[in-house]
Parts: structure tokens; sequence; C-alpha cells
């Protein structure tokens, strides 16, 4: 059995024994949807074929794709014996069935329990398998340990410590590791950024060429599209990294180790002064002015903000999320006049040292509800949909899964642009929720004359109350 | 683990499964399900089917005894309905964590039970087994008892962790918890001669609430249903059923059997699904209470309801049939629906071009055969690639499938609906097989077709 590394940090700690309606996901997903963000790539969960269904369950629900996502298919047995055998069956029925590019594995709660020695079995599998020839990725991840965020970030960091090599450097090209909360929109739109400053980016997981929800001419059993390996063997090649928050750190750090390329990393994209780090940065390393069309996005922020702070000054919000997201939209907020009500995220970051004052904490759902009581607004994935509807607060879904809403791919929420979009997003909420009112702020009872001198007003605000991104809904898909 | 590999051979050894009966004792030990292949299996584990037949119980608290993965990466994905209580839609684990692993999880669990009763006060707790617990030894089974005994309330073992078996397992294993600790616990306050148990049926959409009016109208009432929006109280009273039908194939044949065997409730297979299915069911329920004592006249009244029902649904039907005449559907499904939803949709004049049987038994084949005049339309098994191709040439106007498969549907650009657990829609019952085909007709009507099915400017200059 192995010896865990560290205790992990779930929720309970000493307080509570039970995690009611969890927030958190296992570490397993995080690796499996960076592995998906690689072209024509297969992740494989080297566990039980039910952590497979449920993975791919969540992602399918949350991207509305087919998720490419198989398994060694452990039972007992095999669990007991150790699972070399069947690790070896998957990637050569894989590899006969779907021909992929690239192979990702990570391991589960049970694998890990058992203590198999899996890097020693793939040493053993492609030695007795020339015919092999994609690149296989192995990560360690237990369930029982860490949380989605850690898994991905340590799949990044195994990818680009198995495949990047040192080369000499390329003019104008980077590397932008992506965090899991970065959205493929979000990809598009930082692509575009950077390409627009002459500089041409590798990114890696690219989840915008796998799951941007788009048609292929043809059926595929693997990853749409994606990072292509050669690219990844090349980032050693790129004149910097541009890691997107703390947890590409690590894997950031990684390449610079392997290949020099040195590494910035963006603890947040979103919000006026994260963007003007952004823009400022890459201005100095292309060596050229900020381009006309971000200027007059800046201006466009500037002036949302000037709108619509009327609406987020004082407001008390709540939020569950990885630590990550949990700081992009947490540092925001507080940006825009707003106070934290409630800030539970999933697992040890230092974001929580950031949001110390605002007493973050890894905890559950049932956590953020008992502290989410009058709040203005909840924002979570969807799962905290039954605690918006419990508490009757506003409810924004934000992170994954987002199973009751579509186009969670596409949301955007860095750079001006993005944030500029956000502003209006979340300002609409508040504005659904009260300012609209002609009624708001009269004392009780005094709708009862406007309502007998048939003014219409009143009825069509209280409509207008209820028309919002409703958390009380009975919708339950 | 010796109790719980006991029990999975016991539930192997199914005398009700015709399909158990023509196997030699050394395959019948094997199990009933197929060896998965690693890298080339897909499908839900035994906790996964153990929870799908459980969840539905709406007032109990679900405790799942396993690392974050096994609730946290699941929960809250499946759409039982309740009519009252909701706290099955909590989501409860012990969420156990490294220092479990390696000193025992047993310690937390019983916390997290002793807190689940304290915040929630829930007639029960099921604590459901996984993976890692299991393997470290975690004996479910004896601290539940004890937790019992310690809070005066029951504490359910169910004792089914995912690597054990398939889905189909899971179901089973979780119908032999009910019979071990919860069927027969209690006593119902009253009983009539007209009281059943359906098994098997989870109210998925709101299904059994489509059935419930109607044996309502007949006085028949549902004793308890295993499990779809079930207190925990009707299930423990289950055992003073006078009859009981089993719904959904075999996922819960032992339950029906056994409680058979203990407590002389007679039991039939039957479906929900399709207008002749539905007359079907509502007559047999009839017979067997009948049959158990219950006035004769409900045979009677019985056979007025079918004809009322049927008529109004097949004019329903009938208004349908000038748009969707000729449509070619491609079923891919399973078991009971191969063939319960043809009859319907060849009433309204769709033609099945395929239904697929990889889990259907042999009755359900003599009855596609039966239905369909020939072996020609059943599908063995179609891997997605093929679907796609199927589709794409046009060799199917619309599928009908699962969740899984409908992207394969959608990327062809060919009309999709959901016929299995994920639907939004009740297809149970009269009123819900016209359901059924108006969302058919919907779907192939809708305008989006034409729309997406155009080519890009670039392609089309290209073409002309």
């Amino acid at each position: 059995m192995n010896a865990p590394k560290r205790v992990s940090a779930t929720g309970p700690g000493a307080a509570k024994a039970c995690t009611v309606n969890p927030l958190r996901m296992s570490q397993p997903l995080g690796a499996a949807l960076a592995f998906l963000g690689i072209d024509r790539s297969m992740p494989v969960f080297h566990g039980s074929q039910g952590c497979t269904a449920f993975g791919l369950v969540l992602f399918v629900r949350h991207f509305r794709e087919s998720i490419p996502l198989q398994t060694t298919a452990m039972n007992e047995v095999t669990t007991i014996l150790g699972g070399g055998e069947n690790i070896e069956k998957a990637i050569l029925n894989i590899h006969k069935r779907a021909k992929p590019a690239f192979i990702g594995i990570a391991s589960t709660g049970l694998t890990e329990t058992k203590g198999d020695d899996v890097a020693g079995d793939l040493r053993r599998i492609t030695a007795a398998h020339p015919e092999l020839d994609m690149p296989i990725v192995y990560v360690s991840t237990p369930d029982y340990e860490g949380a989605f965020q850690d898994g991905w970030a340590k799949a990044v960091k195994g990818i680009v410590e198995s495949l990047a090599r040192p080369a000499a450097t390329i003019r104008g090209q980077v590397n932008i590791l992506p965090g899991c909360h970065v959205t493929p929109g979000d990809i598009v739109e930082l692509r575009e950024i950077v390409a627009d400053f002459g500089l041409h980016p590798i990114v890696l997981p690219d989840l915008s060429g796998s799951l941007d929800g788009h048609v292929p001419k043809d059926f595929s059993p693997t990853s749409l599209g994606g990072t292509r390996v050669a690219d990844i063997e090349r980032a050693g090649a790129s004149e910097a990294t541009i890691a997107i928050g703390e947890h590409m750190r690590p894997a950031a750090h990684a390449l610079t180790d392997k290949t020099g390329v040195p590494a910035k990393v963006f603890d947040t994209l979103t919000g006026l002064e994260a963007a003007d780090d952004l823009f400022a940065w890459l201005s100095a390393l292309s060596g050229r002015p900020v381009p006309e069309k971000y200027r007059r996005q800046r201006s466009q922020l500037v002036d949302a903000m000037l709108d619509a702070h009327f609406f987020f000054g004082a407001k008390r919000v709540a939020i569950g999320a990885e630590p990550d997201l949990l700081w992009a939209l947490g540092a925001w907020l507080k940006e825009m006049g707003c106070t934290l009500a409630a800030a539970v995220t999933t697992t040890d970051s230092p974001v929580l040292a950031y949001l110390a004052a605002e007493g973050a904490r890894i905890g559950d759902l049932e956590d953020l509800e008992a502290q989410a009581h009058g709040c203005d607004l909840l924002i979570s994935h969807s799962h905290g949909r039954q605690a918006a509807e419990r508490l009757g607060v506003p409810f924004l879904r934000m992170g994954l899964p987002i199973f009751d809403r579509l186009g969670a791919a596409h949301r955007v929420i860095v750079g001006y642009r993005g944030t500029r979009d956000l502003v209006f997003e979340v300002g609409n909420v508040f504005l659904a929720h009260g300012h609209e009112s002609l009624q708001s702020g009269a004392p009780a009872g005094a709708d009862e004359p406007l309502r007998a001198s048939g003014f219409e007003g009143s009825r069509a605000c209280a409509d207008a109350r209820h028309d919002h991104d409703s958390a009380t809904e009975a919708y339950w898909p | 683990m010796d109790s719980l590999a006991n029990t999975v051979q016991q539930v192997f050894n199914e005398p009700a499964c015709g399909k158990n009966l023509g196997k030699s004792d050394k395959e019948r030990k094997k199990g009933c399900t197929q060896a998965l292949q690693p890298g080339a299996a897909a499908g839900g584990c035994a906790f996964d089917g153990a929870k799908i037949a459980l969840q539905p119980i709406t007032d109990v608290a679900h405790l799942v005894h396993g690392p974050i993965a096994c609730e946290g990466n699941s929960w809250d994905n499946r759409g039982a309905k309740s009519s009252g209580p909701l706290l099955y839609r909590t989501g409860f684990t012990t969420d156990i964590n490294g220092t479990d692993v390696v000193f025992g999880g047993e310690k937390r669990l019983f916390r997290a039970i002793r807190e689940i009763l304290a915040k929630y006060d829930p007639p029960a707790v099921f604590v459901y087994q996984t993976c890692v617990p299991a393997l470290i030894g975690d004996d479910i089974e004896a601290l539940c008892k004890a937790a019992s005994a310690k809070f005066g309330r029951p504490v359910i073992p169910i004792n089914a962790p995912g690597f054990v078996g398939s889905k189909n397992l899971g179901n089973k294993l979780a119908g032999e918890a009910l019979l071990e600790h919860v069927i027969g616990t209690e006593e119902p306050e009253y009983t009539t001669p007209y009281d059943i148990n359906i098994i098997g049926e989870y109210n998925l959409a709101g299904e059994l609430w489509q059935v419930k009016p109607l044996l309502a109208e007949l006085r028949i009432r549902v004793l308890a249903c295993i499990s779809g929006d079930a207190r925990y109280r009707e299930i423990a009273s289950a055992h003073r059923a006078r009859a009981a039908m089993m719904v959904c194939s075999k996922a819960m044949i032992n339950v029906a059997r056994k409680m058979e065997e203990r407590y002389g409730i007679p039991f039939f297979e039957g479906s929900f699904y399709g207008v002749s299915d539905m007359s079907e069911a509502l007559r047999e329920i009839a017979r067997l209470l009948v049959a158990r004592g219950a006035p004769p006249d409900l045979e009677a009244r019985t056979e007025t309801l079918i004809a009322r029902e049927e008529a109004r649904a097949w004019s329903r039907l009938a208004a349908y049939r000038p748009r969707l005449e000729g449509k070619r559907v491609l079923l891919i499904t399973g078991g009971v629906k191969s063939w319960s939803v043809v009859a319907a949709l060849q009433e309204v004049g769709i033609e099945i071009v395929g239904t697929s049987v990889k889990k259907s038994t042999k009755e359900d084949r003599e009855r596609i055969k039966k239905i369909m005049g020939d072996e020609a339309h059943m599908i063995e098994d179609m891997a997605p690639r093929d679907i796609y191709k199927l589709l794409k040439d046009a060799r199917a106007d619309m599928m009908l499938s699962g969740g899984r498969s409908q992207f394969v549907a959608l990327k062809a650009k060919v009309p999709w609906l959901d016929i299995n657990q994920e639907r939004h829609h009740a297809y149970a019952g009269y009123d819900g097989m016209v359901a059924l085909v108006h969302e058919i007709e919907k779907a192939l009507y809708n305008p989006v077709w034409a729309q997406v099915r155009r080519p890009a400017p670039w392609d089309a200059e290209v073409a002309s």
C-alpha cells in the first residue's frame, strides 16, 4: 500500500466527517480533461469501469459532446493480483480500435490503494510492443487526495516532462499553459490576443481544438483536435511560457527546468488590472505597441465598469469553485465593490492565503449554503442550484460541470472584452433582482395603493424579478 | 468480503431467470456479466447500479462510503422525481482521505452517520460500499449493525463496491440489501385487497405518475414502488402486498422472486411502454389480485378502462399518422424497449429500420421477430462509427437511443431522441406513448435540420 504523500485536504477535516453536497470532484477527472486537450488523444483511467463511466457522463453533460475516455476495467481479482496485464490489454485494444496519436493514463483510488507500479508496467509494455508508436503519459492521481484542479495540473506537468525537449529559440513563439478553469472560449480569445502581437502561440492543453463544440467532417473515436504532439515537442523552442492560474506554476517551471524557456504566471486574466498586466507583458515581449483594437476594448471595459458599479457596490457574493476560478472571480468582484460573503474551494492552494481575510476555506456546498444566507448572489457549478433554490438567492453557474445551461464551453471571462461581458452578465443578475422594481425601498404595504389605483408597473416588475436565471424553477434533468 | 462473495454467487444463481437456467454449473458461477475488455469497455459499475436502484427512495439519506470520486463525480445526475421529500437529492459521502486509506475509514463512517442523523433526521441511512474501503477491509455490514443499535435508527449496508461487477449486478445487490434489511421490518397502517408492489420502476421524469391515476381509478393501491418516489416505510412494509409487477426487464428479478418465496406475493413481468403492453400490465395486475381474493369485478372494470384508454390513445396516435407515415427510425436501446415501443411506432406508420438486441433476452428477440416479421432488423452490436455511417448515408430519418450515442446522430445532422434514463419526458402509459410520438414528430419536423444541412457558401461555390 502506498503511504500517502500528504494528508488530503478534504473538506471535513477535523470539523465534520461527512461531506454534504460535494463541490469537489476527483483528480483523475481533471487529468482526463487535460489529456482531452491533446489532438487525437485517448485518456484512460486505471481503475474500475465505473470510474470512467461517471467521468464520461459528467463531461458529456457539460460539453454536450462525445467524450473519448477508456478504462482498464479492473475488477476485484485483477486489483489484488496487480493491474499490469489490464493496462497492456487496454493499450493494445485502444491502439487497434481507435489509433490515437496520444494516450494519457490516470490512476484512481482503487489502483493507488493497491499500489500498482504503472510506470514500471509501461516500460515493460512499450519495450514488448514496438508497434506502439504514440506517446503514453502516465500520472498518479489517487481519488482520495487533492481535487480536479490538481489532476489537471499534474497531467500538464506530466505531459511537459515526457514530451517537451530543449531546442534553439524560435522568435515569436510562446507557450500558453491554461488552467482547468480556462474555457475553450477563453483560449480562442487568448490566441487571438497573442497573435495580434505577432506572436505564435502553442496552447497546452488546447480544449478549443477538441471541445469547442463543432461538427467534424467525419466520425472519430478520439479527441477531435487539440495540441498536436509535434507542437508539444517543440514547446522548448518558445521565447516564453504564459501560465494561467497558480496551479499551472509547477508545469510552467517544469518546462523551464527541462528546456530553459522562462515562465510568467498570471494568477488571473479577469478584471481591468489583470488584463492590463497581460497586455503590458505581451507588448514588452513582442516589442510592439498594444493594437488599437484592444485600446478600444479597454475603453469599453472602463465604461462598462462606470455604468455597472452602481449595482455591484456592497453586494454580498458567495462563491464555491476550484481555487483558481474562485480567485479569478473573487478578486474581480472585490475590484467591482462587492464583498465575499463566503469563499469555499476544493483543494489546497496559494489563493487560500490571498482570500484569507474573506475566510476562504476548503469545504463543500453545505458549508457554502450555511454562509450564504441573505447574500445577493451565489456562484458555483450547476450542483449549487439546490442550495440557491433553498436560499432563494440569485444563482450564477460558473466552473464545471454546468449541465443545465447551454454554451458552457464558450463563456469568455479573460481579457478586456471577456471582463466587459462578465460585468454585464453579473450586473444584469443584480439588476434583475431588485433594481428594476419601482417599489424597492417602499415601506411595507406601500404597494397596496399602487395596486388599487391600477398601477400596471408593479405587476410587470414583480414578473421581472422572477424572469432571471431562475434558481427557483423546478428543473432537474 | 466473504459474505459479499456469497451474495454475488447467490444472485448469479437466479432460478427465475430463464437465461441462467440454460447454463451449466460452471457457466453459472462465472456470473451473468460478460468479461470486460480493458480499453474497450463501457458502462457503469456495481456501485452505480446499486445507487440507481435505491436513490429514488426519497426520504432516505444515501451515504457513499468512499473517496470523493464515487459521489463527487456522479451525484445529482438522474431524473427520478419525488412527490414529497427531497433528501434523496442531497449528496452525502465520507470523502475518505489518504489517512483513512492507511488507518481504515470505519471511524469516519460512523461519525458521518451520526452527523447525518443529527442534522437531517432521516427515517434511515443507506450506506453504499465502494472499491477503496472494500479493498482495505472496512466492514460496513458490522458497522451499520452497530450504528443501528447505537442510534436506534435503521442504517442499511448496501454492499456493492464497483469492482465486483456491472451496473446490472449492482441493481441486484441493492435488491438483496432491501430483502435482507428493509422489507418486512415494518407493518403498513392498513391493507386492502388491491395492494400491489411495482418492482424496478424508478419514476424517471415522473413516469410512475402516468400510471398511478389509472391504477387509482381501479382502486388499486401501490403499496410500495421499488423504488420510484418511495418512502422508506413503504418499502419496509412492502411484504403485505397481494401481488407484484416486475418492470424493467430483469434488473430486480431477485426481489420479485424472493418476495414470492417468502411472503407468497405472486408477480409477473410487464412493461408500461407501448399501448398494448400497458393494457397487458393492467390486465395481469387485475388477474393476480382477483386470484388472491380481490372482488372479481375488478377484471371487468379493468377491461372497461382499457377499452376507453386504448381507444383514446389510438385515436390520438392516428392524428400523427399523416406526418409520420413512412419515416424510418433506428432504435438503439435494449431489453424491453427494443420491442415494446415498436408496435406504437408502427401504428403511426413509422418504419423501424433496425432495433438493437445486444441487451435483449431470448424472449425479447422472439417478440421482435413476431412484431417485425423477421430477424433482418435485429442489430447485434453496432459500433458508433457504423451508426454514424448509416445515418450519414441517410438510411434512417431519425435515431432513438440513450444519451451515450446522442452525438453520433447529431454530428451526422440527423434527428435524435433520448429514450433511456436521462430523458426529460415521461413515455410510460397510454399518455406516454402519445408523448413519445409527439416528441418524434417535433424532432423530425424541426426546420433546423434543413438549416444545418445547408452547405456553407464556400462549399456551395465549389459544388457549382
